[in-house]
């Protein structure tokens, strides 16, 4: 399995990239079982890559369908029973499916190991067991499609829930086990964080991705059983009528909305808070600039875990919970966007006098600042009681959730993508296409969901298959969006996929970070180091230099500078 | 498609570029915060996006250019960009939560509407007994509105009131309002540009089509409309109140009248035709059999569907009403 370890071996295979075809963990070993059944954190967080693509591509594929039939206010193509379960179909699967799972699952457990220089997670079997869940709570969202779909919306409200004859049931055990899933990453990594960091590297020596996945998996760990809990309660009230949130046997629906959102808003973060670590690494790295404030990035991403727990009855304003709850959850929400906003100016701070690049990862970086500033922004009239009554379950509310977690997290996840897809097989993507497409996904985006903030405001309700004259127009641009972003997320993609055959062959180090990854040769050897590699601080770039016969960074030798680590 | 000649709707003429005409008391207190937070957060989307655009473009990768040195880190200036925003923060907050308070309290001499919401239709029921399925106040006067629902949850959300709230199966919520415009003159629906009410809580198959009107009336007309709708059968022949009633008291969500199968017979062409029931007999459909089958559904239940439907009472539906309802089926022939 792993190479000889002759003490030069490290040092060779990143200078001259030639490596044996044992040192690539991806030809380490060939045959479906030795990706089905593989221990490597690498093939299962490229296992978890391809599941997720083909959820995000199917939730896409939904959206455009849903997008076309609003084109006009009246019936298209499809009724309002398939309009509804299109809705649903859509937001659950790119939530429970996609967005969730897609940083910490998919490029966390590709990247997290090999940043803290160790071969693998604390937990290898258990972290194939959870992408297994990931497949079976997959498997029963397909069935729940298949065998009779699912029409009531992804929040799974009460009653309406436990009174429809589509197949929540199957949805719910979906939802369960993705739960399950989501558990055992988290515990996995914090354990990994925890126990395996290697030696020099302290806590405030770790990078800003693994604060944040650090903090992540805290969510995950503790809000997660809530959601599955619920679930279970609410299948319990299907299939046994106990009584606890239907009122026609005496049950409370408003309990179901405390319980759904006490999991629900906290999961917001779990898709934002990786999000924001992938962005702190691009934006130094392509500034060549030491990450400003590092200090403040990591506590604002632990006390966003802590907040995101106090705010869920933000989503209750006119459920009809008491009114002093309604303040009290307005206040706390403000309170989570000050840690946000301390971000977004630590970034702009850590350009300050750099020397920016525009490869695609930052241009992706900067899309996120963009749009995550217009989504953080819109939230503030949604904290805002006297505003949210008007704003509440309308397009806004619509425009502001995609503003973050797709013009957030999608964005923050494909510039992640771009970033390590050298490292992850080895190869290097076509830079003007990369940032065509980019550019295509940015101007995309806005045209859809800009006009949503304005049709919502002018109350436009969400979830509506028809709707009255006076918003076509808001709607058309929508959809005319739409599907440029959709055109922009194939081509995008395709250019990473196109890069598997044709691109060229991918140094150590193409961009210059300082983070442990790029110290083992790309794709890495199964075993990720001979040696483990020596830390330093990840965003001290001074000791790196281009070189042109590797085609990228290799380390100067030179005293080893001391910096602080904030 | 006409997007250009939409276009001009981006800058109403009345309202501004996000939100439509105010038109409660309350509505330009939410447009002045919602103003508010939008001009700042402007500036704020502003600064960033400006900052960022200028430093990729100051120190833009050249050859020859590298870093240079600057602070990693700054105390002072890191904690001036917590706190300073908080003071922002804050007064959102009062503002949000003020106005919030004022828009739910009603005054206590406020006229009473119950609301009842149910799959997929709305019902408003007035102080002398009144029924309407669209929503009808006068101006100038604060109204209250006690919300209900019959099965899932809806929300009574009117865009122009800058108003909405959850109706709650199993529980009472409230609201209130107080229109500062009439939406026309006169009782004659004709006379009125009125207001749009929608379902904003997701409810099932017809949710987008839950939508009723509000029509907002000089304190004389609302009288005379009250009056008018308080006496149903003034002035509508039998078979029209009975369509009425069929549209109000939910007899159209289970009962079709164009021989669509729901979850009861259909009312199409039944009036003098012969039923088979559950327990084998068989009679055919008349007057008596209307009023019993209101009155007492279990008795004879048509072959092929279940017993499910509620009982009416006398107090849900008098004897008059019955006749009208038993005419209505009979025009149907």
């Amino acid at each position: 399995m792993s190479v000889g370890s002759t003490p030069d071996k490290f040092q060779a295979a990143n200078l001259d990239g030639a490596q044996t075809r044992e040192d690539n963990y991806l030809l380490a070993s060939s045959g479906v079982g030795s990706w089905l059944f593989t221990l490597d954190h690498k093939r299962i967080g490229v296992m978890y890559l391809v599941g997720i693509l083909v959820s995000f591509f199917l939730g896409g594929i939904f959206a455009l369908i849903l997008r076309a039939e609003l084109f006009t206010g009246t019936k298209l193509f499809l009724t309002e029973d398939q309009y509804n379960q299109m809705f649903t179909l859509h937001g659950a699967v790119m939530t429970f499916l996609f967005i969730i799972p897609s940083i910490p699952a998919a490029l966390g457990n590709f990247v997290l190991p090999v940043m803290l220089g160790q071969k693998d997670v604390a937990f290898p079997r258990m972290n194939l067991g959870s992408f297994y869940l990931w497949v079976v709570g997959a498997i029963f969202f397909l069935c729940a499609i298949i065998f009779g779909g699912l029409d009531t919306g992804w929040t799974f409200y009460t009653p309406y829930s436990v009174t429809t004859s589509t197949r929540v049931i199957l949805a719910l055990l979906g939802v369960f086990v993705l739960g399950f899933s989501s558990i055992f990453t988290g515990l996995n990594f914090i354990v990994t964080i925890n126990t395996m960091r290697p030696h020099g590297m302290t806590w405030f020596k770790m990078p800003l991705f693994l604060w944040s996945i650090y903090a992540t998996s805290i969510i995950q760990l503790l809000a997660t059983p809530v959601l599955g809990i619920t679930g279970l309660l609410l299948i319990a009230e299907r299939a046994l009528h106990i009584g606890i949130f239907d009122p026609e046997m005496g049950g409370d629906p408003v309990l179901f909305q405390h319980f759904f959102w006490f999991y629900s808003h906290p999961a917001v973060y779990i898709m934002i808070l990786p999000a924001m670590g992938i962005i702190s690494e691009l934006i130094a790295v392509f500034s060549r600039k030491h990450i400003f404030g590092y200090r403040f990035i990591a506590y604002s991403s632990i006390a966003i875990a802590l907040l995101g727990f106090l705010v869920w009855g933000h989503h209750m304003f006119v459920s009809g919970q008491s009114q002093l709850a309604a303040v009290v959850f307005s206040g706390l929400t403000f309170s989570v966007s000050i840690p946000s906003a301390i971000k977004v100016f630590n970034w702009l701070a850590t350009m300050y006098k750099g020397s920016i690049s525009l490869a695609t990862p930052m241009c992706y970086a900067l899309a996120f600042i963009f749009l995550f500033t217009i989504g953080g922004l819109t939230g503030l009239f949604l904290g805002a009681l006297a505003t949210d009554i008007q704003l509440h379950d309308t397009y806004f509310v619509v425009a502001h959730f995609h503003y973050v977690m797709m013009g957030g997290t999608l964005v923050a996840f494909v510039g992640g993508l771009y970033y390590w897809w050298p490292k992850m097989f080895g190869v290097m993507y076509n830079e003007n296409a990369g940032r065509l497409f980019c550019l295509i996904v940015f101007l995309g985006f806005n045209l859809t969901f800009f006009p949503q903030f304005i049709m919502g405001a002018r109350g436009m309700p969400r979830r509506y298959a028809r709707y009255v004259e006076e918003f076509q127009i808001y709607h058309q641009l929508s959809t005319l969006g739409a599907f440029l972003l959709g055109i922009g997320m194939v081509g995008a993609i395709g250019v990473l996929l196109y890069s598997l055959y044709r691109g060229k062959k991918a140094p150590a180090n193409p961009w210059g970070a300082n983070t442990l990854e790029w110290m083992c040769s790309s794709p890495p050897p199964l075993a990720n180091f001979d040696n483990p590699p020596p830390v330093g601080d990840p965003y001290d770039y001074s000791n790196l230099r281009y070189d042109e016969r590797e085609g990228g960074y290799v380390t100067v030798p030179g005293p080893a500078k001391k910096t602080s680590s904030h | 498609m006409n997007l250009l000649s939409n276009l001009p709707l981006l800058a109403d003429a009345d309202g501004g570029l996000f939100f439509g005409p105010a038109n409660s008391t309350f509505a330009p207190m939410v447009d002045d915060l919602f103003d508010l937070i939008y001009w700042i957060s402007a500036f704020f989307f502003v600064l960033i996006v400006g900052v960022m655009v200028y430093f990729v473009l100051k120190y833009y990768r050249r050859p020859g250019h590298g870093p240079q040195p600057s602070p990693t880190h700054n105390n002072t200036l890191e904690i001036a960009w917590s706190v300073l925003p908080s003071f922002l923060l804050v007064v959102f907050f009062v503002m949000g939560f003020t106005n919030y308070m004022s828009m739910r309290t009603p005054p206590d001499d406020a006229y009473e509407i119950h609301v009842q919401a149910k799959k997929w239709s709305w019902l408003f029921v007035y102080p002398n007994g009144a029924e309407s399925s669209d929503l009808h106040i006068p101006v100038g006067r604060p109204v209250r509105f006690i919300l209900e629902s019959e099965d899932v949850l809806h929300n009574m959300f009117v865009p122009a009131f800058r108003t909405k709230m959850d109706c709650v199966p199993g529980r009472y919520n409230e609201i209130w309002v107080e229109a500062v415009n009439t939406t026309g003159s006169g009782i004659n629906p004709d006379e009125h540009k009125p207001h749009d009410l929608f379902c904003a809580e997701y409810c099932g198959r017809d949710h987008s089509n839950m939508h009723a009107f509000v029509y907002v009336y000089e304190t004389g007309d609302f009288d005379a409309w009250l009056e008018k709708a308080a006496n149903l059968y003034e002035g509508r022949t039998m078979a029209e109140v009975g369509e009425l009633l069929y549209k109000r008291k939910g007899c159209i969500s289970c009962h079709s009248i164009d021989g669509t199968k729901k979850a009861g017979p259909s009312f199409k062409d039944s009036f003098g035709t012969a039923h088979k029931f559950t327990d084998g007999t068989e009679a055919v459909m008349d007057e008596n059999y209307i009023r019993e089958s209101i009155r007492d559904p279990r008795a004879k239940v048509v072959a092929g569907y279940q017993p499910v439907m509620p009982v009416f009472p006398s107090s849900r539906l008098s004897d008059k009403d019955i006749t009208a309802i038993a005419e209505f089926i009979k025009s149907l022939k």
